[in-house]
């Protein structure tokens, strides 16, 4: 097996065209994963692209019109960052993936590499309306819609690396809403990320809201994001209705059933709403 | 492929080669042999590895060592910034934060990360920051405490304890400041040099039968293996199991699996070749057949058997019978009924399997983590075709056991790739190896009935309960037969009739767990007794109290309880309490709409010592000419602290402050046998051993000194003082002749518990004593997700006399967690839930409030009246728990683990039934 550790990112895409290689970050997904084929005999693994020298995937900036996220960037540099309402949902999606020690290596792209359906991360990308810069053969700019293809399935080519998320600035907070069957190292049963911008008046100019753990991949749901605007928030949760969910896809597996599931990604949608209308969820 | 790298460790620089991929937990461990950061899963689901890179926490099992260049790193044999991991320690030490001690120096290291950042955490940033380490002992109470000592400022003090008064006192665990240093060796912490690895290739199907084709070609492809060990390697029987007339589980699988998990082949050779071989090169051809999952499928008419000796797979029928049931319920005013389901258990201590073992001539030497030493020289003496006395087993610190290593697990095959090449062969399972492969806690399907009278007194009780022992059978005969007895529950019921069945099934096999089948009977029983509590419109305290065993009671195996009964005491102990919890409760939730808070109560009640079996211990303390005085101890220490324990008793019965002691701790070649850490029996059986190895040797000196009994001793160098007043003398050791084990005065204690054999309908004595304990549980259920959070616990438990407050209190911690796990979240699915990320164990942030009443009614058969609280914390919890669910929701639940979605059907078939 080959270690590749490139300082610049135009290396780290030669070896990307050339080689058969597993980008790595922060290592978080990588190794679990090894450990579970080890155990039943299959040592193999493939060559790694370390991205972790390349200063250029560090780092989140404030860019003016759009915060950017380096691929580099880990769960704790998010808490840490001091950024706009907007992001409140984000890093309490931060604060809830794994222990600290994952959050300091973890990274927020890497997370969304990895495209589980259970990602935390990935939620809030949707609902931020993030954009994936992808360098590559042809670089290019991928909204997150579109960058999560399906189950543990992304835009991200074989040859491509994703450089960095940007998150358009805009008016408004964000929230999200975990639950898991204990208090911390846990996966998500079912998630909700929301973002709201709200006039004066506290009516809703503009909803997205994106449920995570219900279907294959993480899913926006346009339906109620319609339902909202002109509504005030105080009465958004009563808004919410099964019909806005069930485009969703949910499985039964170990952690939940899928009736439970979508009654339950029912529940924390209206949830996150009512977070969003009290005071104290401005508290990321 | 390795590079040389330099890595900054607590502050110097170390330069080595290692691979760049290898995580840095290994690197550190392997690489620099700094094995004080464990490994606990190899995939950041346990943070046992958890040092500082660059000042911020991490798991060391997810850095890539690469990364890990050029930057700082601090483990816990580092000093760590401020002085802080230097308090930390002390503190740990003095709270007893630390137990088996395997993940004491992640939580270290994650709390000095905390404090660093912020040296004046309150309790929620430190549960954050803890978040990230799981613990499987303490239920994270005194942990937390400790830390938060720390970030008060306080000065951590471990108490001392004089001469005749160790008993009773809060002494620091005397193995405590290896562990908070990191430099305890657990199993995998041994590192002979020169020593070969070994690694079994496992079945992935539960039943199938293979063959193996030529190894030769493939030995010759993996130059790094010494050798391929199939079951006709195996010198003496390829056979083990816990009881001497069901030698069931082979150690190579021959030409049939049983179970997913089976080890088929071993292989032996370097670290590379070993882990770089993939199972698919090995020859092997599967038919697989179809497997029997789940008891039910196992007694199905027409089901194969798995062993042939045992037809219909019933290995063991367990069996009580007092008086007549029908009779019984007839009698009572109320009658109720349960058939109730629980699942599989992993013991999940966070220390994996691992040893090595070498060969010393004709004798062969396994160093490894075990609960029971003399069983594993006897399995490795028959698996290598030795005696006994060829075999020495050298337990190492265990981190962790709750039963889980009662059972021989990687000693007889290590023995056997030790014996054939002659050379040290080391073993260390994978988290996911450990899951799928080691024993539970059994499944049990239980259907109960209990009948009680106008008055709440009960008149019958009687269940049928099968077990699902797994493809093995291990412990499952003790399940089958501790149940019937301990079913009812510690209430006077006259008319009872329990039968048992453990039974055989292609499932992962169920062994010994931290309270044997009682804790799945309890869940039953107490759910009877709400039941019986809302039928006779009794509160459901009082139903308890009314109906609780105490002296002079008979049981339902016919035994009187002629002392140490102190259930009326416990359940008066939290009387108030449970009263206020519940009126509390009630007042809440008559205003709340999502969220009801409810409070349950169960009782329980454990025999100690095996059942109805002879399980003797022998404890031997010798003084040497020099003045050393060592105490011979074979009790293993899993981390609830018998080393402490037994020392505190043996001390005051000689007469010498503990400290004046040195401890040999189980090797079988230098302790008498103790026999295993299980049943909860050492305080109480090795206790009492411990004890008459004291007053023995006291005997001895008080008798060469002509004093009477009152005379004190001290030690001073070669001299011993007897001082008796005017007949005070000093005996010069160096003037005694040693004996053969260079002994000048010796004393040696042995202790068997008095019990008799239960008769065809299950009376007779089958425990010298039983511990007792009453739990209440407060809990607040989101009944729109139906989530429970557990907020408060009242566990009153008759201990006889808590011979160190401070380790009982930490055993209730931990029972409480794992029964709160069970409760709550616990469900091994074989092929499913092998790792710690889809099995879920309580977190820090998990835990409730916890108050201990320690009710000491004295047992006048135990060391200082003490008896064992080992598993009894555990019993009451969930069922506790269930209580306090229906409490709050009005939903009765008789399924565990009550997951989210499992208690979001229930509350909706009862909306629907209204």
């Amino acid at each position: 097996m080959r270690y590749f550790q490139p300082a610049t990112l135009d290396e780290a895409l030669a070896i990307r065209r050339g080689n058969d290689v597993v980008p790595l970050a922060g290592a978080t997904d990588v190794y679990p994963a090894r450990a579970g084929r080890r155990a039943w005999g299959d040592p193999t693994h493939k060559d790694v692209l370390d991205l972790s020298r390349i200063e250029a995937l560090r780092g989140i900036e404030d860019r003016g019109d759009h915060v950017r996220i380096g691929a580099l960037a880990t769960w704790t540099d998010l808490i840490r960052a001091d950024l706009p309402p907007l992001f409140d949902g984000m890093k309490r999606a931060a604060r809830e993936v794994g222990g600290v020690q994952v959050q300091n290596r973890g990274t927020v792209v890497g997370n969304a590499c990895t495209a589980s359906p259970a990602g935390d991360g990935i939620p809030n990308l949707l609902a931020l309306d993030a954009a994936f810069e992808i360098e590559g053969p042809s670089p290019r700019l991928v909204p997150a819609e579109a960058f999560f293809t399906g189950y543990r399935a992304t835009a991200c080519g074989p040859h491509d690396i994703v450089a960095a998320i940007r998150i358009p600035k805009r008016e408004g907070r964000g929230h999200f809403v975990k639950l898991g069957a204990r208090r911390y190292l846990v996966i998500s049963i079912a998630m909700v990320a929301a973002a709201l911008e709200t006039d004066a008046a506290g009516r809703i100019v503009s909803a997205r809201i994106a449920v995570g753990a219900c279907s294959a991949a993480a899913g926006r749901l346009p339906l109620l994001e319609a339902a909202l605007p002109g509504a005030p928030l105080t009465d958004a949760p009563a808004l919410v209705e099964p019909r806005h969910l069930a485009h969703l896809t949910p499985i039964d597996d170990i952690r939940a059933s899928a009736g439970y599931r979508m009654a339950a990604a029912l529940a924390l949608v209206g949830d996150a709403l009512a977070d969003l209308s009290r005071p104290a969820a401005r508290v990321a | 492929m390795t590079r040389t790298l330099t890595l900054i460790v607590n502050g110097e620089p170390r330069t080595l080669q290692a691979a760049p991929f290898a995580s840095l937990a290994d690197t550190l461990r392997e690489g620099l042999h700094l094995t004080g950061t464990k490994v606990g899963c190899d995939a950041g689901d346990c943070g046992a590895c958890t040092v500082l890179l660059d000042g911020e926490q991490v798991c060391a099992c997810l850095v890539p060592t690469a990364q890990a260049e050029g930057r700082a790193i601090t483990t816990i044999e580092g000093a760590g910034p401020a002085g802080l991991v230097d308090r930390l320690r002390e503190s740990f030490l003095a709270h007893g934060a630390a137990q088996c001690g395997i993940c004491t120096p992640g939580m270290i290291m994650a709390a000095a990360d905390v404090l660093a950042r912020d040296p004046r955490a309150g309790r929620a940033e430190i549960e954050d920051g803890l978040g990230g380490v799981l613990c499987r002992c303490t239920g994270y109470v005194k942990i937390v405490e400790a830390v938060l000592d720390v970030a008060r400022g306080a000065n951590a003090f471990a108490a001392k304890a004089d001469a005749g008064a160790a008993v009773g006192a809060r002494l620091a665990r005397v193995d405590g400041r290896p562990k908070v240093e990191g430099t305890d060796h657990f199993g995998a912490d041994h590192q002979p040099e020169g020593a070969l690895w070994l690694r079994l290739i496992r079945s992935p199907h539960a039943s199938a039968r293979f063959a193996l084709g030529d190894l030769a070609p493939v030995l010759a492809r993996h130059p790094g293996l010494a050798r391929i060990l199939t079951a006709r390697d195996i010198p003496g029987e390829n056979a083990f199991g816990i009881f001497p007339t069901i030698k069931d589980q082979p150690v190579l699988a021959d030409g049939l699996v049983r179970m997913r998990g089976d080890p088929v082949a071993a292989l032996v050779g370097t670290r590379a070749a070993v882990e770089g071989f993939p199972d698919a090169d090995l020859p092997i051809t599967w038919e697989v057949l179809p497997a029997l999952h789940g008891a039910a499928a196992a007694l199905a008419e027409g089901a194969p058997a798995l062993h042939r000796a045992v037809p219909d797979n019933v290995l063991t029928r367990g069996r009580l019978e007092r008086g007549d049931v029908a009779e019984g319920h007839a009698a009572g005013a109320a009658t109720a009924s349960v058939a109730f389901e629980t699942a599989f258990v992993e013991h999940a201590y966070i220390e994996p399997e691992a040893g090595y073992a070498r060969r010393v001539g004709d004798r062969i030497e396994v160093t490894a983590c075990t609960q029971a030493p003399v069983m594993d020289q006897e399995e490795v003496a028959r698996v290598l075709g030795v005696p006994m006395h060829a075999v020495r087993i050298v337990p190492t610190a265990c981190g962790g056991g709750f039963g889980g290593k009662l059972d021989v697990s990687i000693q007889p095959i290590l023995a056997v790739a030790a014996w054939v090449t002659g050379q040290p062969v080391r073993i260390v399972y994978s988290r996911i190896e450990s899951m799928a492969s080691t024993t539970k806690r059994h499944p049990a399907s239980i259907r109960a009935r209990m009948s009680a009278d106008g008055d709440g007194r009960f008149t019958a009780f009687e269940m049928e309960g099968d077990f699902n022992t797994g493809a093995y059978a291990s412990w499952g005969p003790t399940v089958a037969n501790r149940v019937p007895v301990h079913a009812p529950g510690p209430y006077r019921v006259p008319h009872v009739r329990n039968r048992t069945r453990a039974v055989y099934t292609n499932d992962t096999p169920a062994g010994a767990f931290r309270g044997f089948g009682v804790p799945q009977a309890t869940l039953a029983a107490e759910t009877l007794i709400d039941d019986l509590a809302e039928g006779l419109g009794l509160d459901r305290w009082t139903i308890r109290r009314r109906n609780a065993l105490d002296h002079g009671d008979t049981t339902a195996s016919g035994q009187v309880l002629h002392a140490s009964a102190g259930l009326p005491q416990c359940l008066d102990a939290l009387r108030d309490d449970f009263l206020r919890a519940q009126a509390d409760a009630e007042a809440f939730n008559r205003t709340s709409g999502r969220v009801k808070r409810g409070a349950g109560i169960a009782c329980m009640w454990y025999g100690c010592g095996n059942t109805s079996m002879s399980n003797p211990s022998t404890m031997r303390i010798a003084l040497r000419p020099d003045g050393t005085l060592t105490f011979f101890n074979g009790a293993v220490d899993i981390g609830q602290g018998s080393t402490t324990v037994l020392l505190q008793i043996a001390a005051d019965a000689l007469g010498l402050a503990p400290d004046a002691f040195e401890s040999v701790v189980g090797d079988t070649d230098l302790t008498p046998d103790a026999g295993k850490t299980s049943a909860s029996r050492q305080t109480f059986v090795s206790g009492n051993a411990a004890r008459l190895a004291g007053e023995d040797l006291r005997r001895a000196i008080l008798s060469l000194a002509n004093a009477g009994p009152d005379a004190r001793l001290r030690l001073e160098g070669a001299c011993l003082h007897v001082e008796n007043g005017p007949a005070s003398r000093v005996i010069d050791l160096t003037t005694l002749s040693p004996d053969e084990t260079g002994a000048v005065l010796s004393g040696e204690g042995r202790y068997d518990p008095p019990t008799t054999a239960l008769d065809a309908n299950g009376q007779g004595v089958p425990y010298a004593t039983y511990g007792f304990a009453a739990q209440a549980a407060e809990v607040e259920v989101d009944t729109v997700l139906g989530t429970v959070r557990v907020t408060r616990i009242v566990a009153a438990h008759d201990v006889g006399r808590a011979v160190n407050p401070t380790l009982v209190e930490g055993q209730i911690h931990g029972g409480i967690a794992q029964g709160l796990g069970l409760a709550l979240m616990e469900e091994f699915i074989p092929g499913r839930t092998e790792n710690l990320h889809d099995y879920l164990i309580p977190t820090v942030g998990d835990m409730p409030e916890i108050v201990v009443h320690l009710i000491e009614d004295p047992e006048p058969e135990g060391p200082f009246g003490a008896k064992g609280v080992g598993e009894p914390a555990l019993v009451a919890t969930a069922p506790a728990i269930l209580s306090a669910i229906r409490h709050a929701t009005g939903a009765r639940l008789t399924r565990v683990p009550v997951l989210p979605h499992r208690l979001h059907a229930a509350l909706h078939a009862r909306e629907a039934a209204e």
